[in-house]
């Protein structure tokens, strides 16, 4: 397909003189050029697009939405409108309260209102519940009075505030409740209640996992990048198969090995207690440090790698020649070399704290509750309770610090070098 | 390139029949996995199978609802049958996320225990989350949930389900509050407070377990010395040799239910195998394959006298034990798993 | 190479380096064998010691329906994924390399950017997103997520090695009478093929070990198995997992050497041409 382009534009130039200028008529073929090969990126562009950055971008949006009584509640809102939050409403809001109730009764649309005020205040979905079994009301009958005489709860003030608050089409709230922050009963955002703050713990466990990973990473990565830079192609290739087998095999693979070698029972415990070291088995796993181990076991390559290729093109004679000049041998490692690999070290540090950031799978099957970063609340409230829209809020956390991270590696080290990058 | 697109085109048209291919005769039935899968798998889907020729598809899930409603709301039901814990069946069922289903279709009421009889679910079965433990490792037995709360006496890992629902019961049980009041302290917010001040005694003791097949295994290798756990799960330890007890006394018994998710597009077929399901000698040969107790009165006299009195039904497990609130469960189950998931991550 | 006149110093950094390395490389390397000798086990216990030699496990992954299925899912998923990828992947990379718009730079992060979300965010959009689509539960929505996931390994290796591409040998081959598609298939393909073949391997070791978009997109009728060794290795934790890891093992070595074989046959290319 390329060659077709190509060959249009080396179509031979008709005879001088006919009219269009060389420059225009060679600019003329590049655009095409352009506009063909450009047609290339259009099925993937379009795929990535609808399939990936759309879904994306809606996933946002639940973190604001806030459809479930601003969609099923306007009339009730409507006659809200005016009310000073002082005292219950007028009749009119009561009225239109219980024929929207009843209208919804029986739909998805009551269980979603009931839903959302239980999360204002834990009880007012048997409230809503409640009160829809026994509608429509007697249309005689003052809505206010049958209301209250179907739960006393709808005369009181807290109750009306709470659908008042929760009727806006779009809400702070999860967004607020991402970063342990809530607004009050007067408007203003403060501190989440103390069982509820969790968030920012977690936001910064994520960050000092993945730090805790890199560094030791860093730090067993480096002399094995530094002994394969500086070994024969052939000695290099064989050590290079011991870091890349471990690559290509499957991550649950080496979760299910490091069970195997860390478990209560297992090899690791044995060796410990055979060598004297301890008298009855220590806990490796679900805790912290099996977490770190597998983490580091599986996020080892990604560091090597860089590193390898930032090493493998330090020329020896600086180092030769400060040896030669009489510097102490540690003192020109420190001066000379090492500076030179700062950019691998950067490429590969990067690379192993963002995959870290988004991990999900090993410390779902090797830690305690303890060792749960961001990705895992998100699966909890995606499956567990069903609140896309604090899903959304903390995936919008996740994939802010990730990005901001990324734009960092992109503008520093070029965006080519993410070619060892694997999600997981 | 004409190759390459004539590959794409026959991979999507094998991606389509592949979609297309799922709207088979089979039907997908989603349990909570492990022992009783395999139990269910040799009393209902295998026999099933054989009788009607509806093949069983088996998955499993933790009873987390969120697919179900995904599917429901895009009207793309892929699961037909699914086992739900009491609370959320009620749940389901006010939401809209099941079909309602007529009992006559399944069978006579009169022959069900109450709590198999519902809207939108049929029973399976009775159980019962225990006290377990390992009698080779414990010199003495425990007897309470204060026991499990005992480090000094009984030292070593305890697990736990992670989540509020049990965990919470039991803290309190073992606060000293009687099976009878337990869900009303439950309800206000004071006893919540108490539920959690009492976890957080035993916090840094407690292995967390999601999976009901992992206490056996945790507990025969060793690594925990008591946890709450599916009774049958235990049984079915036990069968293997495993020297694995269940303390009944504190035992939260509920009853597991099949639901058909709305818009299942084989709901006759599935309706079709909860009646085979709720059949007297299948149920039978469900709890003699792991020690759940049937909710068709009718199976119980075919059930072996020693296989009986390892159900959580028999008179003499039922003493000291309580059942599930799911009332209680349906109204403040979302705030306390969001409370209890923000405290275990601390 | 330590020199004969090295001091004791020179002598214990050069050791003490290998040592050190040897060790690094071991932990890398024996936690993978470990399971191995497991998959031979013949109790129900994936501990050691063993109690004796047996094919059981092997016996039980080949015949239980779950495991079958989860393995024809995969050998399904896995190639469609891959062929989709390298297909549309492909075509783009010989776009970005020879197009020149603005913003391309934007527009190849944003094909590039599957591999930098997190795929618990990925996982989380696709379903909330696919589910009103129809398309969870379905082959056809896990093959389009894997395919997604896989571009960016397609895509960054070929713009690489083209790059790297010299295009006045299309040139001349075209002022020497070949026609365009004889050109692409004569002289682009042979001399790119290795970066597609090398991206499609890359795509095809992420879809095949995928599990996190799986979780939430697969119904158990797509259960691939990752995800059924996710379900094996939290639910039961049986020798058949070690049976399963080994087969992944060798399948991965022999992806590997693969890729080496395409790593030096580049090689030689280059050094022919040079």
């Amino acid at each position: 397909m390329s060659t077709v382009v190509d060959t249009s534009a080396a179509v031979p130039l008709p005879a001088e003189g006919n009219g269009t200028p060389l420059k225009k008529r060679l600019r003329r073929a590049e655009r095409r050029r352009n506009l063909l090969f450009g047609a290339l990126i259009l099925p993937l562009a379009l795929v990535v697009l609808v399939a990936f950055i759309w879904p994306i971008g809606s996933l946002l949006t639940i973190g604001v939405d806030n459809p479930e009584i601003h969609d099923n509640l306007p009339r009730t809102l409507a006659a809200l409108e005016d009310w000073d939050g002082r005292a219950p409403p007028a009749e009119a809001a009561f009225r239109a309260l219980a024929d929207e109730l009843a209208a919804a009764k029986g739909s998805p649309a009551i269980a979603a209102i009931a839903k959302r005020l239980n999360r204002e205040d834990a009880g007012y979905r048997s409230l809503v519940m409640k009160t829809a079994r026994k509608l429509p009301l007697d249309p005689a009958v003052p809505a206010r009075e049958a209301l209250m005489a179907i739960d006393a709860q709808w005369g009181e003030l807290a109750t009306w505030q709470a659908i008042h608050r929760a009727g806006g089409a779009l809400t702070p709230f999860y967004l607020l409740a991402a970063i342990d922050r809530t607004i009050d009963a007067d408007g203003n955002i403060v501190a989440a209640p103390a069982d509820e703050r969790i968030y920012v713990d977690v936001l910064l466990r994520t960050f000092w996992m993945s730090l805790v990973v890199t560094v030791c990473c860093l730090a067993l990565g480096f002399p094995v990048a530094y002994l394969m830079a500086n070994l024969s192609t052939r000695h290099s290739n064989m050590l290079m198969v011991f870091v890349l087998l471990p690559f290509w095999t499957s991550v649950l693979v080496r979760v299910a090995a490091w069970i195997v070698l860390l478990q209560n029972e297992g090899l690791v415990n044995r060796l410990l207690m055979w060598l004297g070291l301890t008298d009855s088995p220590l806990q490796l796993l679900f805790n912290r440090f099996g977490v770190y181990v597998a983490m580091v076991h599986i996020l080892l390559p990604f560091m090597v790698l860089p590193l390898y290729s930032v090493m493998k093109g330090i020329s020896p004679v600086y180092v030769r020649a400060a040896l030669s000049l009489g510097c102490p041998p540690f003192r020109s490692f420190w001066k000379i070399y090492f500076p030179q690999t700062l950019p691998g070290i950067g490429a590969g540090g990067l690379l192993v704290f963002i995959m870290c950031m988004g991990y999900y799978i090993t410390p779902a099957l090797l830690g305690g509750p303890k060792e749960q970063m961001l990705s895992y609340f998100i699966a909890f409230y995606t499956n567990q309770t069903i609140n896309w829209g604090m899903a959304a809020a903390l995936s919008a956390v996740l994939l802010a610090a990730t990005l901001l991270l990324y734009m960092v590696y992109a503008r520093y080290l070029g965006p080519t070098r993410v070619k060892y990058m694997k999600a997981r | 390139m004409k190759h390459a697109a004539s590959f794409l085109r026959a991979a999507v048209l094998v991606a389509l029949g592949g979609a297309v291919g799922t709207a088979s005769a089979d039907i997908t039935v989603i349990s909570f996995g492990g022992a009783s899968q395999k139990a269910q798998d040799k009393a209902y889907y295998a026999p099933f199978t054989k009788a009607t020729g509806v093949k069983v598809v088996a998955g499993e899930y933790n009873g987390e609802q969120a697919k179900v409603k995904a599917m429901v709301e895009a009207g793309n039901v892929t699961w037909d049958v699914l086992e739900v814990e009491s609370p959320e069946l009620v749940r389901g069922c006010e939401e809209g996320l099941f079909e309602k289903i007529d009992f006559a279709q399944v069978g006579d009421k009169a022959d069900f225990v109450p709590a198999a009889v519902s809207e939108c679910g049929v029973g399976i079965f009775v159980w019962s989350t225990a006290l377990a433990y390992n009698a080779d490792r414990l010199k003495e037995a425990p007897t309470s949930w204060a026991d499990f709360w005992n480090v000094d006496k009984f030292p070593g890992k305890r697990g736990l389900r992670k989540g509020a629902k049990y965990t919470l019961e039991f803290a309190l049980l073992a606060d000293g509050v009687p099976t009878s009041e337990v869900y009303k302290v439950l309800a206000t917010p004071a006893g919540v407070d108490r539920a959690f001040a009492k976890l957080d005694k035993l916090k840094a003791n407690i292995q967390w377990w999601e999976a009901g097949a992992q206490p056996p295994q945790l507990l025969a290798s060793g690594d925990l010395v008591m946890s709450a756990a599916y009774n049958g799960r235990i049984s079915a330890a036990q069968v293997e040799g495993k020297n694995l007890k269940v303390v009944w006394n504190g035992s939260i018994y509920d009853v597991d239910s099949w639901a058909i998710p709305k818009g299942s597009p084989k709901k006759a077929e599935a309706l079709k195998f909860i009646r085979f399901a709720s059949q007297p000698e299948n149920q039978a040969v469900f709890s003699g394959e792991i020690a759940y107790g049937p909710v068709n009165l009718k199976a119980v006299p075919a059930i072996d006298a020693k296989v009986a009195a390892g159900l959580p039904t028999a008179p003499e497990n039922m003493k000291g034990a309580m059942a599930t609130d799911t009332e209680f469960w349906v109204e403040h189950g979302e705030n306390l798993e969001q409370r209890f998931n923000a405290w275990a991550a601390r | 190479m330590l020199q004969p006149y090295a001091s004791p110093v020179e002598r214990a950094w050069y050791y003490g380096m290998r040592g050190l390395v040897g060790l690094i490389l071991a932990f890398l390397f024996l936690p993978i064998l470990v399971i191995v000798p497991l998959s031979f086990n013949a109790d129900s216990f994936l501990m050691y010691p063993m109690s004796g030699f047996s094919l059981r496990w092997y016996e039980e992954f080949a015949t239980s329906p779950a495991w079958r299925q989860a393995l024809m899912n995969s050998l399904i998923v896995s190639p469609l994924a891959t062929l989709l990828a390298m297909v549309l992947g492909t075509l783009a990379s010989i776009g970005l390399v020879r197009a020149d718009f603005p913003g391309k730079a934007l527009l190849t992060a944003v094909l590039i950017s599957p591999m930098v979300v997190p795929v618990v965010v990925i996982g989380v959009a696709m379903y909330i997103f696919f589910a009103p689509l129809g398309l969870t539960g379905s082959y056809t929505g896990l093959v389009l997520a894997h395919a997604i996931l896989g571009v960016p390994f397609v895509v960054t290796t070929v713009t690489a090695t083209l790059q790297g591409f010299d295009f006045n040998l299309v040139r001349a081959a075209s002022s020497l009478g070949a026609n365009p598609l004889t050109t692409f298939f004569r002289v682009t393909l042979p001399m790119v093929a290795p970066g597609i073949i090398s991206g499609g391997l890359f795509a095809f070791a992420t879809s095949f070990d995928e599990v996190v978009v799986t979780l939430f997109l697969a119904s158990p009728e797509q259960a691939t198995l990752p995800r059924q060794m996710f379900a094996g290795i939290r639910e039961n934790i049986s020798p058949t997992i070690a049976a399963v890891a080994t087969i992944l093992i060798v399948l991965s070595t022999l992806m590997l050497m693969t890729l080496e074989w395409l790593r030096r046959r580049a090689e030689r290319m280059r050094g022919a041409r040079r």
